[in-house]
C-alpha cells in the first residue's frame, strides 16, 4: 500500500514535470491593483488577448505559451520580489512589464543579471533600457514625448510662459519634466514656475496657488492620472483656467472619472488612440471588446501589452529557441514589425521609435487630435 | 499679499482636517495613555461609508450631504466602540506596549480588509454637498474649503462643550486624571472609555468625509499619510490636550502649505517634520502640553 502510494506520487510529480515542459512560460508583472491599477489591468488584458490568440493559432515552436502574472500592487519594492519569483521559481523565459518606468527600473537589473530578456510595454524613461542589453521596450521614450509636448505647447497652445508641476518620487515624471523643459526653453519658451509634489499627495493647492501667481499660459503636468485629475480639479477651484497638458501617464478611464469637467480643454500625448480609424486599430478594438466585454475600451497600454507579446513571440520564432542569449539577439534584430501601435523597429539602444498621438479633452470626452511622427 | 492669503486659506482647510483626526488620537491618549494607530483607518472607513451612502442620496444637496456625514459618523462611532470592546478592553491591564502593538495590528487588519471589501483601486468620491466658488478680491474660495473649516470649528466647539459642560465629559476628565479614583467615586470606566472611542471615531469619520470631498479619490490606504500627520499634530500640540490637537493640526497644515507653495516644494514633508523636531526640542511636552491640567 505504501509502495503504491509512493509510486502514484512519483508518477504525479513526473506528469507535472512533463506538463511543465510542454509550455513556454512568459512572466508578467503589472500593477493590477492599487493606485495605478488601470495601467496594469489594461496591459494585462492586451497581453492576455495576444497570448490567447497565439495559442489558438498553435503557439510557438510547437508549444503553447503560458502566461504567469504577478501583481505588484503599485507598491515600490514589490516588482523586484515578483520578478525574482518569476525567474527563480517559475523559470520564465522572458518577462513583460511594466507600464510605469519606476517599477520597470526596479525589475530591470534582476532580469539583466539573470540574462532573461525583458520587454517593457510602456515604460518611457530612457534609463529603463540603459540598465543592460537584455532590456527592451516597444514604445517611444520621454525625450521624444517631451519634445512633442514642448512643440505642441508652442505652436498649438501658443504658450510662451509655462509652469511645470511634477512628482519628485516618480522616475517617469522627473524625466519627462526635464526633457520638456530642455526643448521648451531651447525654442525660446519660458518656464515661469516649477513646483514639485510626491507620489500619493492629494493636496496640490499650495503649488497651484504659486503657479497662479506666476501667470502661466499653460501648465505641464507629467504625472500619472490620479494626480493629474486632482490637480486639474483643484486648479479650477482656485480659478486657474489655462489649459493643462501631460504625457501618456494620463491614460486611464479614471482620469475623466476623477477630474470631470475640470479637464475640459486639457491635452495629453499617448502611444495609441482607439478613436484612430486605421483598420488595424479598429480590428484590435473589436477583438478586445469581444474578449473583455462591450464596455471595455482598450487604451494605449492594452495595445502596447498586445504588441509586446507579439514582438516577443516573433523573436522566439526567429531565434528557434527560448534560451536567454539567443532570444535577446533575436529581439535586438526586430525590424519593421507591424503591430496595432504602429511599426516597431528596435534600435541600438533597444528602444522603439514610434509616433505619438495627441488627445484633446472636450466636453468630458477624449478626441483624437493628431499624430506626430518621430 | 493675495497669494499669502490664498495659501493661508489652503493651509487652514488642510489643517482643519488634520485637527479633526488629531482630536481622536489625543482623546484616546488622554483616557488610556496609548496611541490608537487604528484611528487613521477608521478615518478611511468613514470616507468609504460616505462613498456608499453618497450613492443613495441625490448628489449636491445640503440635506443629502448632512445625512451622509452623520451616517458615516454614526457608523464609525460604532466601529470605534466595537474595536475598543473586542480588541483593546481585554488588554487594558496588560503592558502598554502590548496594546500599542495590537493597535498596529488592528490598523493593518482594517487596511487590508478594506482592500478585499472595497477593492484596492482608487474610487471617485461623489460630490455630496453643493459646490461653488466665491471670488473675494483676488482670492478664490471654494465652498468645500469654507465647509471644511466651518464643520471642523463646529465639531471642535461641540467637543469642548461635551468635555467641559456635560456629566460624561466630567467623567472623561476624571478617568483621564486618575482611573482608579474615578472608579471609586462611582464612574463606570468602561462606559467612559467606550464613549471616548465613539466620539473620537465619529470625528475621524467627519475628517474622512471632508478629506474625500476636497480630494475626491479614495482608497483603502488613504488614511496612512493624513493619519501620520495628524498624529504628529497631536504630539505637536501636546498629546492629551484638546485645544493643543486643534492648534497642532492647523499649524502643521499651514506650514506644509506654505512650504509646498515655495521654491522648496520638493522638501515639503521634510521641512514640516523638521520644524516639528525643533519645536519638540524646545518644548518636549508639545505647544500646549503639561502646562494645562485639563486632560481628556
Amino acid at each position: 500500500m505504501k509502495l503504491a502510494s509512493r509510486l502514484l506520487l512519483t508518477l504525479a510529480v513526473l506528469a507535472l514535470a512533463l506538463r511543465a515542459q510542454d509550455t513556454i512560460k512568459v512572466g508578467e508583472y503589472a500593477s493590477l491593483t492599487g493606485k495605478e491599477a488601470s495601467f496594469g489591468q489594461q496591459s494585462h488584458k492586451g497581453l492576455t488577448l495576444a497570448i490567447e490568440e497565439l495559442n489558438a493559432a498553435g503557439g510557438v515552436l510547437g508549444k503553447k505559451i503560458e502566461l504567469i502574472t504577478e501583481d505588484n500592487q503599485t507598491k515600490p519594492g514589490e516588482s523586484a520580489t515578483a520578478v525574482k519569483k518569476l525567474i527563480s521559481r517559475d523559470k520564465v523565459v522572458a518577462l513583460i512589464g511594466e507600464v510605469a518606468s519606476g517599477r520597470s527600473l526596479e525589475a530591470a537589473p534582476i532580469a539583466q543579471a539573470a540574462k532573461i530578456p525583458m520587454i517593457a510595454p510602456a515604460a518611457t524613461n530612457p534609463k529603463v533600457t540603459q540598465t543592460g542589453n537584455y532590456i527592451f521596450r516597444v514604445c517611444f521614450i520621454d525625450p521624444f514625448q517631451g519634445t512633442v509636448m514642448a512643440k505642441f505647447a508652442q505652436t498649438d497652445l501658443k504658450a510662451k510662459k509655462v509652469a511645470v508641476l511634477s512628482s519628485v518620487s516618480n522616475a517617469y515624471s522627473v524625466g519627462l519634466a526635464k526633457f520638456f523643459k530642455e526643448t521648451f526653453t531651447a525654442n525660446g519658451g519660458i518656464i515661469v514656475s516649477e513646483k514639485n509634489f510626491s507620489e500619493g499627495d492629494k493636496d496640490f493647492r499650495a503649488q497651484l496657488t504659486a503657479v497662479k501667481a506666476a501667470g502661466a499660459d499653460a501648465v505641464f503636468v507629467p504625472s500619472y492620472y490620479t494626480e493629474a485629475a486632482l490637480i486639474a480639479r483643484q486648479a479650477r477651484d482656485l480659478g486657474i483656467n489655462v489649459p493643462f497638458f501631460g504625457g501618456d501617464g494620463w491614460v486611464a478611464d479614471q482620469l475623466l472619472e476623477i477630474g470631470g469637467e475640470a479637464l475640459n480643454g486639457c491635452y495629453y500625448s499617448t502611444h495609441f488612440s482607439p478613436e484612430n480609424q486605421d483598420p488595424v486599430v479598429q480590428t484590435f478594438v473589436k477583438k478586445f471588446k469581444a474578449r473583455w466585454g462591450a464596455n471595455e475600451n482598450p487604451d494605449a497600454f492594452a495595445a502596447l501589452g498586445y504588441d509586446a507579446a507579439y514582438v516577443l513571440v516573433d523573436a522566439i520564432k526567429r531565434a528557434g529557441s527560448t534560451e536567454g542569449p539567443k532570444l535577446r539577439n533575436a529581439l535586438a534584430l526586430t525590424k519593421n514589425f507591424a503591430g496595432v501601435t504602429g511599426v516597431t523597429n528596435i534600435d541600438a539602444n533597444r528602444d522603439a521609435s514610434k509616433p505619438a498621438a495627441i488627445i484633446a479633452i472636450k466636453n468630458g470626452k477624449l478626441e483624437f487630435l493628431k499624430t506626430v511622427a518621430p | 499679499m493675495s497669494e499669502f492669503l490664498q495659501q493661508l486659506l489652503n493651509g487652514l482647510s488642510l489643517g482643519a482636517i488634520y485637527a479633526l483626526i488629531a482630536l481622536g488620537y489625543t482623546m484616546v491618549y488622554g483616557v488610556l495613555r496609548f496611541i490608537n494607530f487604528a484611528h487613521s483607518d477608521v478615518f478611511m472607513v468613514g470616507a468609504f461609508i460616505g462613498y456608499y451612502l453618497g450613492k443613495l442620496v441625490p448628489e449636491g444637496t445640503l440635506w443629502g450631504g448632512l445625512l451622509v456625514l452623520s451616517g458615516a459618523m454614526i457608523g464609525c462611532a460604532l466601529l470605534g466602540m466595537f474595536i475598543e470592546r473586542v480588541v483593546y478592553r481585554p488588554l487594558r491591564h496588560g503592558p502598554t506596549l502590548n496594546v500599542l502593538i495590537t493597535a498596529i495590528g488592528v490598523s493593518l487588519l482594517l487596511e487590508y480588509t478594506g482592500q478585499i471589501v472595497f477593492g484596492a483601486a482608487p474610487r471617485t468620491f461623489p460630490q455630496i454637498f453643493p459646490t461653488a466658488n466665491y471670488h473675494v478680491g483676488s482670492l478664490t474660495i471654494s465652498s468645500n474649503q469654507v465647509f471644511v473649516i466651518g464643520v471642523a470649528i463646529l465639531l471642535m466647539i461641540a467637543l469642548q462643550l461635551i468635555v467641559f459642560k456635560t456629566k460624561i465629559g466630567t467623567a472623561m476628565r476624571a478617568v483621564s486624571l486618575n482611573p482608579k479614583a474615578a472608579q471609586l467615586v462611582g464612574v463606570n470606566n468602561n462606559v467612559v472609555i467606550s464613549f471616548t472611542f465613539g466620539l473620537g471615531s465619529a470625528l475621524a469619520a467627519a475628517g474622512g468625509i471632508l478629506y474625500a470631498m476636497n480630494y475626491p479619490s479614495i482608497d483603502p490606504l488613504m488614511g496612512v499619510m493624513p493619519g501620520l500627520k495628524a498624529f504628529v499634530a497631536a504630539i505637536l500640540g501636546g498629546i492629551g490636550n484638546i485645544p493643543g490637537a486643534a492648534l497642532g493640526g492647523l499649524l502643521l497644515g499651514t506650514v506644509e502649505t506654505f512650504i509646498g507653495g515655495s521654491q522648496f516644494s520638493t522638501y515639503k514633508d521634510a521641512i514640516a517634520f523638521a520644524i516639528l523636531i525643533v519645536i519638540l526640542l524646545f518644548k518636549p511636552a508639545g505647544l500646549l502640553g503639561k502646562f494645562t491640567i485639563e486632560k481628556v
